[in-house]
């Protein structure tokens, strides 16, 4: 079946098998490999988009549902060949190690930021207890968090 | 706060900011499932459901009516593509048993995920439609998961040949063991289970492997740890020459051990490439790499202490049971061993001996996962440890001080030498850090009014061997290869720098660490260093990255390839510049001749030895060295890490309050990189000790089958950790460096569970199974000292 859908701000079509997760025609038919897989069972969170705003695992949206939505991945976060601030600061703080699943946090703390500009620590390890990281302990990724909030407010 | 740019000269110590980190944080990062070849096909594995059954029959005739059917094979189709057993590097004795393991079975499927056969197809999905219409006859049998009961009369045996599910055992002694036994006023004996866990990289292992006829070239691209480790044995494996096999990691997303292997399915792609023709891919799904990746731990502990009244430890003997899983992979034997010569732990014991017995068992083979026999010394070390302060009314701080090593270099009585170390000066740091005092003062307040959340301090004071490791001795314990490790770096004439490591990360930070070492030593800016690895075909030396190895031995190479750059750089300056070359300092990227303005920099002799228009008589142009580097020992990081939990005695949940790591870890280059790994080691080994368990069912099925039933830890159960560190600098390298991969690991398990039982201790509670589910915990207050 044929999709319509708008993708970091750009209009796309695909045309996909019914069943076929978004996750799958972000990575196979749109070349959008940023957002990964790495559970496919919506435990891991590795392949968070945002959809419509609303953050979802790309691995449990089928791609039919997301005709006529619109959805932001990791590549679509900066503008203009620049970081987007929660990116920065991620560098910054030393968040990043094998960097797998960092896409998936990266795009989790945008939308926690947008809806939520001073989370509080609570907030953050609600926010981001469905993106699971096995490299960092989550400690830096908690900084640059905190960082990225600072520079908003 | 961090850095981006420095002086040369000033790179190394200082928080660089990681090169690596803009290609992963935007999506443009390269991992294997992000690659495609032309004409490539999918392969599925046929996986057995049981955990032993004889294979009756394999009928894959309804695979090939499926959509997008490409191949199938099962694993008598292939039983002839294989020159050699899927390897084991360590054959612990010269008895270990090594049983045939083909990439796909052929007789028997001997755990749950045994690979039975391949079907191939255009699509992931289709090879996965069409695998599931092969036909499988099983005969089931007894399935045993046990390593005890592995090895006890009529245990359901998994390899026929042996007529026995033992494997080796494997035995230490030094000192005077039953002198010192038979006349110590007290001992101490304790038994503890080391749970099977399930690694857990983010990123699922997968391969892509391409074979081209007219040249008879093979290349893997896969998710490793080891691409050089790799290439040599899967030459062996296919039985082609290695100089025709050349193996990529790309970007690798964590490995913790899991990655360091030879496994089936990159045997079974290169196979299938020449087979079929065209390039193959495999990626593993989450709940298949719960089955057909390693397992870590799984031992059954015991350790005697023989002491003297005053809590001097003089002698340790301990024995281990170790669950090997159905198979040999890489270093399932050596695992256990690797902490063979730790059970002294920091402390000074005069008498040592240690007995390792691996059985079989109808399960996942386990391996090397972080820390890879060390936690699992350190533990065994620790609690027994607590178990003799107790018996002897001691506190924790006051029998650990009674027994460090205090005078370095100590040979310990295991046989190897422990270079340097400050383990009291770690301790008083954690101690101080804690507030040790006020902590003990609280805990007796919540006792003395029954208080139902009751406060426990664990201690866990540790050493630990990495940098694998001197090549010698590793050939004297039988280990099939060498522990150096290679650095190349290039000169490029207009003025940059290429260094090829032999060390392949997937997650560490080399590419900046790596820049800091040779911007620092070449006196270049760190944006001028360009850090390759990962690939046989650019870098042919190296032994990769596990173990703690990639800095004390890979950096180690690195500073002393810079060293012979700089040397072959001075001839071309003094011949140039008309002066001796012993009057020329070199500093900051320049040489210099003292009292003159003459000077010049390492990029004009790099140009110059490019042109090689006026180079000195018989030199050989360009300005390239490579190192080798042997480590003479291996390096000995160590600590004193502090766990504070809040158990509730009601529920028995266990609350982490506090963590505090002092790690003395020699010289650190990159300290963001260096606090980085201590966290995530940390949190792994706090995760065996509170959450994380492989279980398996009395038929051999893993019930604990995806990250819905096994409890990866997630920002909502972690805490912020205190961290800081000693240093005494390795002298045995020129970095005085040592490692610091695995060190949260090894040593944050016992600390969370030396806390839980003190909680606990009001109640006569002295163990607690890992890992300590508030059920386990509740059931322990409730049974008091009967737990």
């Amino acid at each position: 079946m044929k999709i319509e859908l708008t993708i970091n701000g750009e209009r796309r079509e695909a045309d996909v098998w019914e069943g076929e997760s978004l996750l799958f025609t972000l990575r196979e038919h749109l070349g959008l490999p940023g957002s990964k897989n790495a559970c496919e069972q919506g435990e891991c969170g590795s392949c968070s988009v945002l959809l419509d705003g609303r953050l979802v695992c790309a691995c449990l949206v089928l791609a039919a549902q997301a005709d006529g939505h619109e959805v932001v991945t990791v590549e679509g976060l900066g503008e203009d060949g620049q970081l987007h601030r929660v990116q920065q600061a991620f560098v910054d703080a030393g968040a990043v190690q094998c960097g797998f699943c960092t896409p998936g946090l990266v795009v989790a703390t945008a939308a926690l930021l947008e809806r939520s500009p001073e989370p509080t620590d609570d907030e953050i390890r609600e926010a981001l207890s469905g993106n699971l990281c096995r490299c960092t302990g989550y400690q830096k990724i908690f900084d640059a968090v905190r960082a990225a909030a600072g520079a908003t407010s | 706060m961090a850095v981006t740019e420095k002086a040369a000269g000033a790179y190394i110590g200082s928080p660089v900011l990681r090169k690596e980190d803009q290609k992963l944080l935007t999506g443009q990062s390269r991992y294997i499932d992000d690659l495609t070849l032309p004409g490539m096909v999918w392969a599925s594995v046929v996986r057995s459901p049981f955990a032993h059954a004889t294979i009756k029959s394999v009928d894959v005739s309804k695979a090939r009516e499926a959509e997008g059917f490409v191949a199938a094979f099962t694993g008598a189709d292939l039983a002839d593509d294989w020159a050699a057993t899927l390897p084991c590097v360590w054959l612990v004795t010269e008895d270990t048993k090594q049983p045939m393991h083909r990439p796909l079975a052929t007789d028997k499927a001997r755990y749950q995920g045994d690979g039975v056969a391949v079907v191939l197809a255009e699509t992931r999905a289709q090879a996965k439609d069409a695998a599931e219409l092969v036909e499988v006859d099983y005969d089931p049998l007894p399935a045993v998961i046990d390593p005890e009961e592995a090895l006890a009369d009529g245990a359901p045996i998994l390899h026929e040949e042996f007529g026995t599910n033992h494997c080796f055992t494997w035995r230490l002694e030094g000192g005077d063991v039953d002198g010192v036994f038979g006349s110590a006023p007290v001992t101490v004996k304790e038994r503890y289970r080391q749970q099977r866990l399930i690694p857990n990289a983010i990123e699922p292992r997968g391969v892509i492997a391409q074979y081209l006829p007219a040249q008879d070239e093979y290349t893997l691209w896969s998710a490793t740890q080891i691409p050089h480790i790799l290439r040599f044995w899967l030459a062996i494996v296919l039985g082609v020459p290695e100089a025709r096999l050349r193996v990529v990691a790309p970007d690798v997303g964590g490995g913790f051990g899991s990655k360091l292997n030879v496994y089936a399915e990159e045997a079974l792609s290169l196979a299938l490439a020449k087979r079929v023709g065209r390039p193959v891919k495999w990626t593993e799904e989450r709940s298949e790499g719960y089955l057909a990746t390693i397992h870590g731990r799984d031992h059954w502990q015991e350790m005697e202490y023989a002491a003297d009244e005053d809590g001097k430890i003089r002698g340790v003997r301990a024995r281990l049971v170790v669950g090997l899983g159905a198979y040999l992979q890489l270093v399932t034997a050596g695992t256990p061993i690797l902490g063979g010569w730790l059970y002294g732990g920091p402390y000074d014991v005069e008498a040592y001996s240690l007995e390792v017995v691996g059985a079989f068992t109808t399960a996942t083979p386990t391996d090397a996962y972080r820390g890879a026999g060390r936690p699992e010394a350190t533990y065994l070390i620790e609690r027994t440890v607590d178990a003799l302060a107790r018996k002897l009314d001691m506190d924790p701080v006051e029998i650990r001080r009674k027994n460090f090593i205090r005078e370095f270099p100590k040979t310990l009585a295991s046989g190897l030498t422990i270079d340097s170390g400050d383990f009291e000066g770690a301790l008083d740091r954690a101690l101080e850090m804690v507030g040790y005092d006020a902590v003990r003062r609280e805990q007796e307040e919540r006792r003395q009014r029954g208080d139902t959340k009751q406060l426990g301090i664990g201690l866990s004071t540790y050493t630990e061997m990495c940098g694998l490791a001197p090549s010698r001795i590793l050939g004297a314990i039988l280990y099939a290869a060498g522990g150096w490790d290679a650095a190349t770096i290039r000169c490029l004439p207009t003025g940059s720098v290429q260094v090829f490591i032999g060390t392949s990360p997937h997650g560490q930070g080399h590419v900046t660490t790596f820049s800091q070492i040779v911007a620092d030593r070449l006196g270049v800016s760190i944006d001028q260093v360009e850090v390759i690895h990962g690939d046989t075909s650019a870098m042919q030396l190296g032994l990769d990255t596990y173990g703690s190895r990639s800095l004390a031995v890979g950096g180690v190479a690195l500073w002393n390839a810079a060293e012979k750059v700089i040397e072959k750089a001075r001839g071309i300056v003094a011949h140039k510049l008309e002066v001796s070359p012993d009057d020329l300092s070199y500093d900051g990227g320049r040489f210099t001749v003292a009292g003159t303005d003459k000077a010049m920099a390492v990029q004009d002799a790099a140009l110059h030895a490019f042109t090689a228009h006026d180079l000195p008589d018989g030199m050989e142009p360009g300005l390239e060295a490579t190192f080798v580097y042997d480590p003479p020992n291996f390096s000995w990081p160590g600590g004193a890490h502090i766990a504070v939990v809040e158990v509730d005695t009601e529920t028995g949940a266990v609350d982490l309050r506090r963590y505090i790591a002092v790690d003395e870890i020699g010289n650190v280059i990159n300290p963001m990189v260096v606090d980085g790994q201590v966290h995530g080691g940390v949190t792994q080994g706090i995760a065996q000790a509170l959450w994380e368990e492989a279980i398996y069912d009395d038929d051999g099925n893993l019930t604990t089958g995806s990250m819905i039933s096994y409890l990866v830890p997630s920002a909502a159960e972690t805490i912020d950790y205190e961290l800081d560190r000693v240093n005494a600098p390795s002298p045995t390298n020129p970095l005085g460096v040592k490692g610091v991969g695995e060190t949260g690991t090894i040593a944050s398990t016992a600390a969370v569970m030396n806390a839980v039982v003190d909680a606990l201790s009001p109640y006569g509670v002295t163990d607690v199974e890992m890992p300590a589910k508030p059920e386990r915990v509740w059931r322990a207050i409730q049974e008091g000292g009967a737990s």
